[in-house]
């Protein structure tokens, strides 16, 4: 019973490490991805590659890599009114879009045969987001050992890593979906219509509701009024 | 416990009554209050304590004049005197100011020693320091130069030049001389910038011509949806005029303009205010975050008053500060040298202290005289305390005196807590002391970019002084220690691998 008992919690600690070993691998092939977008991104999507926590965990850090962007960047670099600024609020505005353009991105592609999953594109673009957070986070100490006319030399890194990261994006939109660069433009600019439809109906959405309610809200009052 | 609510609710009572009768102490100083503010870093407003206070307004009555003031457009200032260009009535009034008495010294309706000798629609006046006074005197087309006496000297009359439309009628509006009489004025319907004379007469062209100015919009439709008639009949796009000119001690021309779309307003392209140099470029220095354009926001739907600021006249006191009228709000907005704004009062209305048309501002000293053209009065403004301050501490840093400067801005400060140039001026002494970390905290309340990058760096430059001798010690232990100790491990292995070699042989 006991030796049983022990070999279970052996068999669930060897398989929580495997677990473990497997999410640090995914974690640590981000780097791969960044140096080979190409070979990356297909093996990520088609071979298993990454995982969606390690994907997740680069989301998480990306918008804490916002906040603290926000929060402990020198003022000579950034023009932030910190009074007004609502960290909450912040990150979920970048949360937000990320995951309206994934699900508009993904409820296009999923007509015009592409072939990446919904959880394929958000983890390919989890990962192209590793460059913004690998450049940004050292930056927000920079900002606080230079001065201001020695701008040039941040405000080049700042580029660079946006421009890396959507670079990154566009190839791992290419290699999940297995489109043509031509095609993963056009798509790219589409999915931004899409992402505006997808807010536009949530608002609609939410409005109908509130007005739905407000109707069965005064039907009520009217009745209680008729009533008492 | 109980007992402890009921004293700290006493406490609390007896501070807010001590609260409230200091701030009725506060207002209660005998004067009319105005409210007066400035911008902040996020160009917000914020509220000031007041710069001026109006000392007395002048109307007619007190200068005990048979007809009262008619459409008066212009003011000029030299020495005790003060010259008030009364349109309306075709004359000038001389004002000699002896503290607080203001009295009519004489009325100018005519000079001497010329075939037309009776003013006909004045606009503007100019006195040199020998009381030689130059009168743009409208309607007779000519700037006429007379003596303290009213005796005729010389007149300026239409360019006799082919760069002068000579169809149009010379009607000099504004004018300023320079040190040494040379004529600056603005004419309407001459649209090339200010007309120049010299001293003899001559003309000799024009200065700082505003550019041309046109939208896109207006560019596209002229150029490919219009017919060819419709292009001839539609006027050219032409720069426009000046408003008012101002010349300061240094001989350079401040002029306003009132001419602009409120877009070019917000990128700066408009440049409501100039300061001309000889060959007219406008070397007017900008260093704040916005440009003197006053008021920075006009959409709101809130305020009585609707479109931007238009500057209808200008005036430079000591040390390069100006203040500008606007004739939309009935405001006055001061700057500095560096382009810092440093208040703004004053309002549209019928009481003491604001005005119904303001059309024209002059200065004697620190005080200011705005003259309302409607309401036919000279409005006196003298600055309180605060306003004094401001004014001495960039003075006393202008001279040098910096620490005297430091304790004048501490002084604003326990006035006006949010006055973006005392935490500037108190940083820019303090780094002149050496003393960069506090001068780079009051910097960074200021958020004052370039003065903290500059005590930033003189900082960073002490500390890797001072710290060099760790921080080598710290890279050999990171860099050098590796290197020799795999060196060693390197030559440890050859040393076994010659070994095992000896042994296998």
């Amino acid at each position: 019973m006991s030796a049983t008992k022990s070999l279970s919690k052996e068999m669930a600690r060897s398989a929580r490490k495997e677990k473990w070993e497997r999410y640090v691998a995914a974690l640590k092939y981000a780097k791969y991805v960044c140096f080979h977008p190409f070979d990356g991104f297909w093996d990520l999507a088609h071979e298993k590659k990454g995982s969606i926590a390690a994907a997740t965990t680069f989301l998480v850090l990306f918008l804490i890599t916002h906040v603290l962007k926000l929060m402990y960047t020198n003022f000579q670099f950034i023009t932030a009114p910190l009074q007004y600024v609502n960290v909450f609020e912040q990150a979920a505005s970048l949360l937000l879009p990320f995951l309206i353009l994934c699900l508009g991105n993904w409820s296009l592609t999923t007509l015009f045969d592409g072939k990446g999953r919904f959880s394929d594109i958000y983890t390919a673009m989890c990962y192209a987001l590793v460059p913004y957070i690998v450049i940004q986070l050292p930056l927000v100490f920079i900002s606080n050992i230079i001065a201001f006319d020695e701008a040039a030399f941040y405000t080049v890194l700042m580029s660079v890593s946006v421009v890396y990261s959507l670079a990154l994006a566009f190839i791992g939109l290419m290699q999940v979906h297995d489109y043509s660069p031509g095609k993963t433009a056009i798509f790219v600019v589409v999915t931004v219509l899409a992402a505006c439809i997808i807010i536009f109906l949530i608002l609609v959405f939410f409005s109908l509701l509130s007005d739905a309610l407000s109707f069965f809200v005064s039907i009520y009052r009217e009745v209680a009024f008729r009533l008492y | 416990m109980k007992a402890n609510i009921r004293i700290l609710a006493l406490v609390m009572a007896a501070l807010l009554m001590m609260s409230s009768v200091s701030s009725a102490l506060a207002a209660d100083d005998g004067y009319a209050s105005s409210y007066t503010y400035n911008y902040d870093y996020w160009s917000d407003i914020r509220e000031s304590p007041d710069a001026y206070r109006v000392n007395n307004v002048i109307y007619s009555g007190d200068l005990s004049l048979e007809v009262p003031m008619k459409r008066p457009q212009s003011l000029f200032v030299q020495g005790d005197y003060i010259y008030v260009v009364d349109t309306g009535n075709n004359r000038i009034l001389e004002i000699l100011r002896d503290g607080n008495n203001f009295t009519l010294s004489r009325e100018i309706k005519e000079i001497a020693g010329t075939d037309v000798t009776a003013l006909n629609n004045p606009n503007d006046i100019a006195v040199d320091e020998e009381g030689n006074m130059y009168i743009a005197d409208t309607n007779n087309e000519r700037v006429v130069k007379v003596d303290k006496n009213l005796n005729f000297i010389q007149a300026f009359t239409k360019p006799a030049d082919t760069t002068f439309d000579q169809s149009l009628s010379f009607l000099p509006n504004k004018l300023v001389v320079d040190n040494s009489g040379r004529v600056f004025t603005l004419a309407t319907n001459v649209n090339k910038g200010v007309v120049k004379f010299e001293a003899n007469g001559e003309f000799t062209g024009y200065v700082g011509a505003n550019k041309v100015t046109y939208s896109l919009v207006d560019y596209v439709w002229k150029t490919f949806f219009m017919t060819e008639e419709q292009r001839a009949q539609q006027e050219s796009f032409v720069p426009t005029e000046y408003c008012n000119i101002y010349m300061d001690e240094d001989s350079f021309i401040y002029a306003t303009n009132v001419s602009f779309s409120e877009y070019d307003l917000l990128w700066d392209n408009a440049q409501p205010i100039r300061r001309l140099n000889g060959i007219g470029n406008d070397i007017l220095i900008k260093n704040d975050r916005y440009p003197p354009i006053g008021e920075l926001y006009w959409q709101e739907t809130m305020t009585d008053y609707h479109g931007p600021t238009k500057f209808v006249d200008i005036t430079v006191l000591e040390n390069d500060i100006y203040v500008a009228l606007d004739r939309t709000r009935g405001r006055l907005f001061g700057y500095d040298s560096q382009g810092f704004m440093l208040w703004a009062f004053g309002s549209l209305g019928n009481s003491e202290g604001v005005f119904a048309s303001a059309i024209s501002i002059e200065h004697m000293g620190k005080d200011l005289f705005v003259l309302d053209q409607n309401e036919g009065s000279i409005t006196v403004f003298v600055p309180t305390e605060y306003g004094e301050l401001i004014y001495d501490a960039s003075e006393a840093y202008l001279k040098g005196d910096y620490d005297g400067s430091a304790a004048l801005w501490e002084e604003v400060l326990k006035l006006n807590a949010n006055y973006n140039l005392a935490f500037i001026g108190i940083g820019r002494a303090l780094m002149r002391q050496e003393n960069f970390t506090e001068a780079m905290e009051y910097f960074e309340m200021a958020m004052d970019r370039d003065n903290y990058g500059r005590a930033f760096r003189l900082w960073r430059k002490i500390w890797v002084e001072e710290n060099i001798g760790w921080m080598a010690i710290a890279l050999a232990v990171i860099v050098i220690i590796p290197l020799v100790l795999r060196s060693i491990k390197k030559k440890k292995m050859e040393v076994e691998a010659y070994e095992r070699n000896q042994v296998v042989k």
